[in-house]
């Protein structure tokens, strides 16, 4: 990572990534909710694209999320590589069959024949008061369906690469975006300019330790790497790997450290049960169980709807003192 | 003339597609009957006119949609028989190596783009194939099947919308046979005619006569020129009826033995057959001509598929993804 790099917010390496695609591959272009200008999108994250690429490639649509990703997933078939934007994560409810039945099982059920290189991007999690439907993370009922891909950034730097593999890529990926993550001044960061990828399928140790291996993705890989930060302080060395991508996923990477550290923590935003932290807990007792120091623990969203007061909020996000405690729990 | 009357070319072009519909769904039936081949057949008697009233005007780099119902449409299209038997009886030859099925035929270079098994899913990814066209300047036309069910689906009102707020090259083939799945459209449609619901979205919606081919070729032919020319979709419906029940092997119990009687004893193709020889356009020598070669065609696609293998074991893990899924 150079110094020479600008510092950027999350939300403008989106913005940067989306740039780039459009600029280099005249099939790129974007559909969505108010992503035109003058507003740019809700979260501001389309600013400025539809006056430099036009209103043909930054395309403002109906509140019709079926009709957006329906639209993705026949020109993706013609050879364009869209990236659609459903607004909120929780709105992948109303378009799954689009999803699912459609962008993810094309490819296999026309042999090979027709592919759909496409990507969803969709902006998601609880901290902002939004309530119960505008605030989850449900990244697992995607990953449950193969054929599509799902990546979760961490970084600006990250967001940019990733999103960018995501649009070149020649299958569906789903792309999710924290929120909180957007426009928050601390996670801003260095973001190389141009077009530089980052692979699909490659995760990244955020921080080398030696005692415990912390598994997250997202939001979280934030709270991971304070815990981490503190707990060094008193000698407790911890490996935080982020995974960046769900499907496919660096097994090597998260085998390696775990067979190192023999403990794991799985950190991620996302309730619990059926949560990806399950898969991946279970794959790791599968490979490494006689290596295994204490059995793998869990730390997530609880098994709640999100609430609203923001007291009770925050308490359903896996918080900072639980990964601590679960750490300690198998030390 | 777009919406002139058909010349004597494709008056015959016509009973041709409807003749290869036809001896295809007999075929398919009197084999699923005496245990010949085994699979889940949604049989399109019934519904050939309005197939081939639209393919007659269109290219082989047309668009077309279709629905698990879609026999019709694939042969239309133009999709090659033996690979379509062969993708019905999960062939490695299939059109799509038997990984897909009836539900799902795909055959690009036919131009049948997506055969969807979810009712009226077809109709939100048509306007894409429409925007690819538009952005990329070319005048291709998409055609996108459904039935009288799909209609009353939330897809089909984003859909038409979309379509119409982006002046889209897309025809919308509502295809009524009067029911959907075991229920009669009328008992579960709030129109008389789905061609009205057009109105609602500012496209023109055109009902007409599905039996009726000269009728049926006379307003595809406007709709799709009307596509080709910039000037957006249309949603026509086409009427007719479901000789048979919603799948193979359904008891029928809910469509009415009179009502199906009199619907076969005025077997659309028939008549047509009958029409054409009476109006001079054909000899009955030239149409059974067309209808032997047709069966022979058939007789060899049958073979083919019998003879071909089942995919490897292998191929369950390909085309998952663009690289091998683990």
């Amino acid at each position: 990572m150079s110094t020479d790099w600008p510092t950027l917010p999350f939300g403008m390496a989106i913005n940067q990534a989306l740039d780039v695609a459009m600029s280099v591959d005249e099939k790129v272009f974007l559909l969505g909710e108010d992503i035109a200008e003058p507003s740019g999108g809700v979260y501001k994250i389309t600013k400025g694209l539809s006056d430099k690429h036009g209103t043909n490639r930054v395309r403002k649509t109906p509140i019709s999320e079926q009709a957006i990703v329906g639209a993705a997933v026949g020109a993706a078939i013609c050879g364009y590589r869209p990236v659609a934007e459903i607004m909120i994560m929780d709105f992948l409810a109303v378009c799954l069959d689009q999803v699912t039945n459609h962008a993810g099982k094309i490819r296999y059920m026309s042999g090979g024949q027709t592919t759909v290189p496409m990507v969803i991007r969709t902006s998601a999690g609880a901290g902002r008061g939004f309530g119960a439907q505008h605030s989850e993370l449900l990244e697992s009922w995607i990953v449950h369906t193969p054929g599509i891909k799902v990546a979760i950034p961490s970084t600006p730097a990250d967001a940019k690469g990733l999103l960018l593999s995501a649009i070149f890529d020649d299958d569906p990926v789903l792309f999710v975006e924290q929120m909180m993550l957007y426009w928050n001044p601390a996670v801003a960061g260095p973001v190389p300019p141009g077009d530089v990828r980052i692979p699909l399928g490659l995760a990244d140790v955020k921080a080398a330790g030696s005692d415990v291996t912390l598994l997250t993705y997202g939001r979280q890989t934030h709270d991971c790497l304070a815990v981490a930060a503190k707990l060094a302080e008193e000698g407790i060395s911890v490996e935080v790997v982020d995974l960046r991508s769900l499907v496919p996923l660096d097994e090597a990477t998260i085998m390696a450290s775990v067979a190192k550290t023999k403990r794991a923590v799985i950190v991620h935003e996302a309730v619990g049960t059926c949560g990806f932290g399950a898969e991946l807990s279970s794959r790791i007792h599968e490979e490494l169980f006689s290596e295994l120091a204490k059995p793998v623990q869990r730390v997530t969203g609880k098994n709640t709807p999100v609430p609203y007061a923001s007291n009770l909020e925050s308490a359903f996000l896996p918080q900072q003192p639980e990964i601590e405690a679960a750490i300690r729990r198998i030390l | 003339m777009a919406n002139s009357t058909p010349d004597r070319a494709a008056l015959l072009r016509m009973f041709e597609i409807q003749t290869r519909i036809k001896l295809n769904d007999e075929r398919f039936r009197s084999m699923l009957m005496s245990g010949q081949i085994q699979l889940i057949y949604y049989s399109p008697r019934g519904q050939e006119c309005i197939s081939a009233g639209y393919a007659a005007h269109l290219r082989s780099d047309d668009y077309v949609i279709t629905i698990y119902r879609g026999l019709h449409d694939h042969i239309a299209k133009g999709v090659p028989l033996k690979e379509l038997w062969a993708e019905f009886l999960g062939k490695a030859t299939g059109t799509c190596k038997g990984k897909g099925g009836p539900m799902h035929i795909t055959h690009p270079a036919s131009g049948l783009m997506v055969t969807t098994g979810i009712v009226g899913a077809g109709i939100p990814i048509a306007p894409g194939f429409g925007l690819a066209a538009q952005l990329s300047g070319t005048d291709q036309v998409t055609v996108c099947n459904f039935g009288d069910g799909a209609s009353n689906i939330g897809a089909f009102h984003e859909g038409l919308n979309l379509a119409a707020v982006w002046n889209l090259p897309v025809v919308f083939v509502c295809q009524n046979n009067m029911y959907g799945e075991h229920t009669p459209y009328r008992m579960v449609t709030g129109v008389e005619f789905i061609g009205d619901r057009g109105a609602a979205y500012g496209m023109p919606g055109v009902t007409v006569d599905g039996n009726d081919p000269v009728a049926v070729y006379e307003v595809m032919g406007e709709a799709i020129a009307r596509a080709r020319a910039g000037e957006g979709p249309t949603l026509v419906e086409a009427r007719t009826y479901r000789f048979w029940g919603h799948l193979m092997g359904d008891a029928m119990e809910y469509m009415p033995k009179e009502e199906r009687k009199a619907a076969m004893a005025a077997d659309p193709v028939l008549r047509y057959r009958g029409w054409l020889i009476e109006q001079g356009h054909a000899s009955e020598d030239e149409l059974a001509g067309i209808e032997s070669s047709t069966t022979a065609e058939i007789d060899e696609a049958v073979q083919f598929a019998l003879d071909s293998p089942q995919p490897e074991l292998s191929e369950l893990y390909t085309d998952v993804y663009a690289e091998v899924a683990k």
